[in-house]
């Protein structure tokens, strides 16, 4: 199982069969196999990695951390899990340290995520402060690094 | 000028089958090669960022002849570790100049003149011309594809004269990806101890054995004494251009190999030495990161190739696949010849490492999966256009008879 999470993780697009050869399985195994990972969650989705800013689309990055005050019975699940419901948001976790979630917003300018920090997640009453860290430049994501793709130099036939 | 000046020992080694093919490639645009001897990983990015470090913090003296204390320590436990031999990093351990430099300290350290040192075949390319340069006779043993190219006791026996000195070992193999399991070595440890032999065991891709784990030679019963362990960090964590490499073995061979390294290298660099520390100590999980990729594209070429009709046995290690050819009629330097022109794929003519390697070639699978897919495509156009062009031939004939 872990042997097909590990190359779907890194190519999605690759076909059972091959993973069958890959792996010694039979392709109903795998086919099965992966059936069976999406059913249970174990596979969540299948997604793209782009680097918008080279496709020529902008858009803007804001790490959001907040400050929450719990109330009685109902614990940093809920608020989370009401912020995670807003499309803007692309990420929310809870973290260690001064703060208690932080939340990755993608907007298509700075006013647009302001705002939105603004009226939809300043305003919940649980949420007592926040701070916005807009994104300046990505240089990796997601395991993919965005500079230029390393090469190595080999020479074409060695011994 | 006339090469009166070069030696004769020189003059009489031939010029090498790869080289030949080498230059034929460099004269191409869009080749896929899968004729490449090394990993197509960069070196993982910590064990650079060692080397890099060391440069920083000024390291850049000789070391000990032996090679840095430290790095020899890792060396002893890893094979403590992994094979559950001893070797003392005082005295039997040497670091050197990637595994190349080992094979040849090792052949110098060993032979007088006229002594025979025993090569099973298909081999690596430099054992012979070595065991040539240090004045002893390579005698090369042909291994066959009904069981893999694994050299048997027996083979071996049929060679050994009255001035065989040593016996070579390089398993996991190339350019064939044959391993001998501990069985065959135990045979061959027999034998070895009948005949009093010394022998040289290239282990370099010991890592890369797949479904089974690798048995170093010198674990075998009363071998140790008489083997001198050759391996390096080329292959496990993608350092070829580093080049490092050890020997292991007894006080007096080490010792040996020692006097002539101290004159001919003093000592491996030392910023590749600060770099295998790194990769000893925390190398691993990249390192299996890589062998098992090297698996799945194993299955792949392995499956890809068979289908092709191209019958190819499973190689349990390295990275290589080494196909039959002869289901086309063709040499193996037609084949690969043919298959560059017409395909832009290099492969190395299977013939390149022994006379028993005609009808085969070698595939490496140590380049990207996507590179791997497209290069049997293309194998497959060119057997395509080579079966027609047989009939073509043929029918082409028969008109010119009317």
């Amino acid at each position: 199982m872990k042997e097909i999470l590990d190359i779907l993780e890194n190519d999605p697009k690759i076909q059972p069969e091959e993973i069958a050869t890959m792996t010694g399985l039979t392709e109903a195994q795998v086919a099965s196999k992966i059936k069976e990972m999406e059913k249970k969650g174990i596979i969540r989705k299948y997604k793209t990695v782009i680097d918008w800013e080279k496709a020529g689309e902008e858009y803007v990055y804001a790490i959001i951390e907040l400050k929450v005050l719990l109330r009685s019975r109902t614990g940093y699940d809920a608020i989370a899990e009401r912020i995670a419901k807003f499309p803007e948001v692309v990420s929310v976790r809870l973290i260690s340290g001064g703060h208690d979630l932080s939340l990755t917003v993608r907007g298509k300018s700075m006013k647009e995520v302001a705002f939105f920090v603004a009226e939809k997640i300043a305003t919940l009453e649980q949420v007592q402060g926040t701070v916005t860290h807009f994104v300046l430049r990505t240089y990796k994501q997601d395991g993919d690094i965005l500079f230029e793709k390393e090469r190595s130099e080999r020479l074409p036939v060695s011994p | 000028m006339p090469d009166k000046f070069v030696a004769e020992v020189v003059r009489n080694i031939p010029p090498s089958g790869i080289r030949k093919f080498f230059d034929l490639v460099l004269e191409m645009e869009g080749v896929i090669s899968l004729g490449v001897g090394e990993p197509d990983f960069v070196t993982p990015w910590h064990i650079r960022e060692a080397c890099i470090y060391s440069l920083e913090k000024g390291f850049t003296s000789y070391t000990s002849n032996l090679g840095l204390l430290e790095l020899r320590e890792l060396i002893s436990k890893s094979y403590k570790k992994d094979y559950n031999v001893d070797y003392n990093p005082q005295n039997q351990i040497l670091v050197t100049t990637g595994v190349s430099e080992a094979a040849d300290l090792a052949f110098r350290a060993i032979i007088n003149p006229g002594d025979e040192v025993i090569v099973p075949e298909p081999s690596y390319v430099s054992y012979k011309p070595s065991v040539s340069l240090a004045g002893g006779i390579p005698v090369p043993v042909r291994t066959n594809r009904e069981n893999e190219f694994r050299v048997t006791a027996e083979q071996i026996e049929k060679s050994v004269t009255k001035k065989t000195k040593a016996l070579v070992l390089s398993y996991p193999n190339n350019p064939t990806g044959s391993v001998l399991r501990r069985k065959d070595l135990e045979e061959i440890a027999v034998l070895v101890n009948e005949y009093d032999l010394a022998v040289i065991s290239d282990e370099v891709y010991c890592k890369l054995t797949y479904g089974g784990s690798h048995t170093c030679f010198s674990s075998i019963q009363g071998m140790k004494e008489r083997t001198i362990i050759l391996n390096g960090f080329s292959k496990s964590h993608a350092m070829t251009g580093l080049r490092l490499g050890f020997a292991t073995g007894c006080e007096d061979l080490i010792g040996a190999m020692t006097r002539i390294h101290q004159y001919a290298m003093l000592c491996a660099p030392i910023t590749a030495q600060m770099g295998a520390i790194e990769a000893l100590k925390n190398g691993n999980d990249e390192m299996e990161k890589m062998i098992r990729e090297y698996d799945r594209r194993r299955r792949l070429i392995v499956d890809g190739l068979n289908k092709l009709g191209l019958d190819c046995f499973e190689p349990k290690g390295a990275f290589y696949a080494f196909p039959s050819i002869k289901s086309t009629g063709m040499t193996s330097e037609e084949f690969a010849g043919g298959l560059l022109r017409e395909e832009k794929v290099a492969v190395v003519p299977g013939n390149v490492f022994g006379d028993c390697g005609e009808g085969h070639l070698r595939c490496s699978y140590a380049t990207s999966r996507e590179q791997l897919v497209e290069a049997l495509g293309r194998i497959e156009s060119y057997l395509d256009k080579v079966c027609c062009k047989v009939s073509v031939k043929s029918v082409s004939k028969n008109n010119s008879r009317r």
